[in-house]
């Protein structure tokens, strides 16, 4: 492997490994109760942020439904998970968290190849404008949905809530009573299961078919790489960590409704992506931890709360594309990449 | 179709033959047909009645005026644009339910007038695209990492750099495609094409903004290519020297119309060409 590719698996890797040990830690040492319940939608929104820029970064196209995949998979983990333990009375909960997110990942990769088919055949602003229209659709779709759990089976009724046994999905109302499962342990396996997905996909000849796609589309097409393939390839594995990370966030909150999921939830990873750097893993990563994080911490602020937040957001955008503060941060790491320069040259 | 060879079963580059080429390989199936191709944009005939061929290990040119049509030409080849009309043969089979993609499998490689390249991938990537159907593993294989993704790539490491090697562009393999200076932009898309293995290669302007000694060393390589992948070359451009000097074949294209082929003597002769290129003297 190339010496850069891993000095950035490393350092990926690391820096999640390194979040985790810090978290285990701080929590048996005076973590707050609010930020103990954040960990794992943090955890979940650090997967949506990953499995976004697989999309917005690499295959470089702008998807504003996201949320819709979530949905999904929050949805059918909800209904997974609780088939299992009331249906077929597994009690295990790791067993049950584990299918929980295989079963919202494959729902969820389903639907992104069902709405993939039209929406990639578009392409730009309209395949944004489409991309929303699909989440929404998700969100209308999944009000309607009434699932209940009835000895072994289960019962689906769509516009009524005609549905037998112990309700799992409540029509408009969503999830009730689901048992919470999600532990912070398993997100964290998912962020290292996540990363490790698409870091190896964009390290490999797919990945660079996906690349090749969105820097030149006819190039591409002229050495043989069907453009459409790859873009559903992208498109879909991105749909099913969505759908994982959903499913992971649904089993970690007792009720939760369909519009939880809508237009501002998409628009909220995009913000996370953009801050952290288009196609930058790492950076959409830490910045998903702290947008979760900080406006919880402004609610002091109260009113001025998500005033607070956009100040803050603007405050990091200008810092980032100004040149005295980008000057200022490369002086400080020069001396640091003097000395790998002569790592390099000794080599 | 012909089926792609697998990166393992083909050899790598092969060294210079020396062996002759004949000038016009033309008595065995040619490499390309087409008949009365054509294309029309809207009310516009941009390319119209072109019929042409080219042998197995030709080496061929289409010149012409600006905006005589010669890279719609490459376009209708390619089926970048779909023909109004026509037909193209590709080693005698008819082309007509390709797309550009099936095309490249089936041996037509290309370049571009303006640079294509993936920009932000780096040089040996670029090149690695170009070998993208010949290396096959599944996403699986490369997501758990298996022993012949491992082999695979380091396979296609091996042969993207010796395919760089023709234009002796192995230091470059590390940069950023978009970093490198003009010509070389345009050499590796020449790598790129050939990494495809294709049978036919379509060069677009070649030698567009080369000095005189990198078009003399771009006319050597070209042999040089035509020699050690036995394919043959279409290309495109302005620089006569060039086309006189390494063309087997010609075609003079003018206003979407074919107006002389031969041989460049035959081309450099004819009283159609020359009042095509510099118009018509005054009182003739």
């Amino acid at each position: 492997m190339k010496k850069k590719t891993l000095r950035s698996y490393i350092s990926s890797f690391g820096l999640v490994i390194a979040a985790y040990a810090f978290c285990m830690f701080y929590m048996n040492n005076g973590m707050s109760r609010t930020l103990k319940g954040q960990l794992i939608p943090i955890c979940s929104y650090v997967v949506m942020a990953l499995s976004l820029n697989l999309v917005v970064g690499i295959s470089g196209e702008l998807s504003l439904g996201h949320a819709g995949f979530m949905s999904v998979g929050a949805f059918s983990g909800v209904i997974v998970s609780g088939w299992m333990l009331n249906g077929l009375a597994i009690e295990s909960e790791s067993l049950r968290l584990l299918c929980a997110l295989v079963g919202g990942g494959l729902c969820a990769g389903v639907a992104g190849f069902l709405i993939g088919i039209p929406v990639l055949r578009l392409r730009g602003d309209y395949l944004a404008i489409v991309t929303l229209a699909f989440g929404e659709i998700i969100k209308s779709v999944i009000n309607c949905v009434w699932v209940s759990v009835d000895g072994s089976k289960l019962a689906f009724a769509f516009n009524s809530n005609n549905v037998p046994g112990k309700i799992l999905i409540n029509g408009p109302q969503g999830a009730v009573k689901v048992d919470k499962i999600a532990t912070f342990t398993g997100g964290f396996l998912l962020v290292l299961f996540a990363l490790l997905v698409i870091m190896n996909l964009v390290h490999s000849h797919t990945g660079r078919a996906i690349m090749a796609s969105r820097d030149n589309r006819i190039a591409a097409e002229s050495v043989g790489i069907s453009v459409m393939k790859y873009k559903t390839i992208a498109f879909v594995t991105s749909a099913v960590l969505a759908g994982m990370a959903g499913a992971l966030y649904g089993l970690s909150i007792s009720t939760f409704a369909p519009s939880k999921f809508d237009f501002n939830q998409s628009i909220n990873v995009l913000v996370f992506i953009v801050l952290g750097g288009i196609g930058n893993l790492v950076g959409g990563m830490i910045s998903a931890t702290v947008l979760t994080i900080l406006p919880e911490k402004l609610r002091a602020f109260n009113d001025y709360r998500m005033l607070a937040y956009a100040v803050v957001l603007i405050l990091v955008m200008i810092a980032t594309n100004s040149r005295s503060v980008k000057n200022f941060v490369s002086s400080l790491t020069a001396p640091l990449k003097k000395a790998r320069k002569g790592d390099a040259e000794h080599a | 179709m012909p089926k792609v060879p697998s990166i393992n079963e083909s050899p790598l580059v092969p060294k210079p033959s020396g062996a002759l080429i004949p000038e016009r390989d033309l008595l065995s199936t040619p490499v390309l047909e087409t008949h009365h191709l054509g294309i029309d944009f809207g009310g516009l005939t941009a390319v119209d009645d072109f019929n042409f061929t080219v042998g197995k290990t030709e080496i061929a040119g289409l010149i012409g005026p600006n905006g005589a049509g010669k890279t719609t030409v490459f376009n209708l080849l390619t089926k970048v644009y779909k023909p109004t009309r026509g037909t193209i043969l590709l080693n005698g089979e008819d082309t007509s339910g390709m797309n550009t993609v099936s095309l490249n499998k089936a041996g037509v490689a290309r370049t571009f007038q303006n640079i294509r390249l993936f920009d932000n991938l780096t040089v040996e990537d670029n090149v690695k695209l170009g070998l993208h159907n010949a290396n096959s593993y599944s996403m699986a294989t490369s997501i758990l990492r298996l022993p012949n993704f491992w082999k695979q790539e380091r396979l296609a490491h091996e042969k993207a750099l010796e395919l760089l090697s023709i234009f002796d562009m192995q230091d470059m393999a590390g940069l950023k495609a978009s970093s490198l200076p003009y010509g070389a932009q345009r050499r590796l898309e020449i790598v790129r094409a050939l990494a495809t293995n294709p049978r036919l290669l379509l060069l677009d302007e070649p030698a567009a903004g080369m000095n005189p000694s990198e078009t003399a060393e771009l006319m050597e390589n070209i042999m040089k290519i035509r020699d050690t992948f036995q394919i043959a070359v279409l290309l495109i451009e302005h620089d006569m020297n060039l086309v006189m000097g390494i063309c087997e074949g010609i075609c003079v294209l003018n206003f979407g119309r074919i107006i002389a082929k031969g041989t460049p003597e035959d081309i450099q002769a004819n009283p159609t060409v020359v009042e095509a290129y510099l118009g018509r003297k005054k009182g003739d």
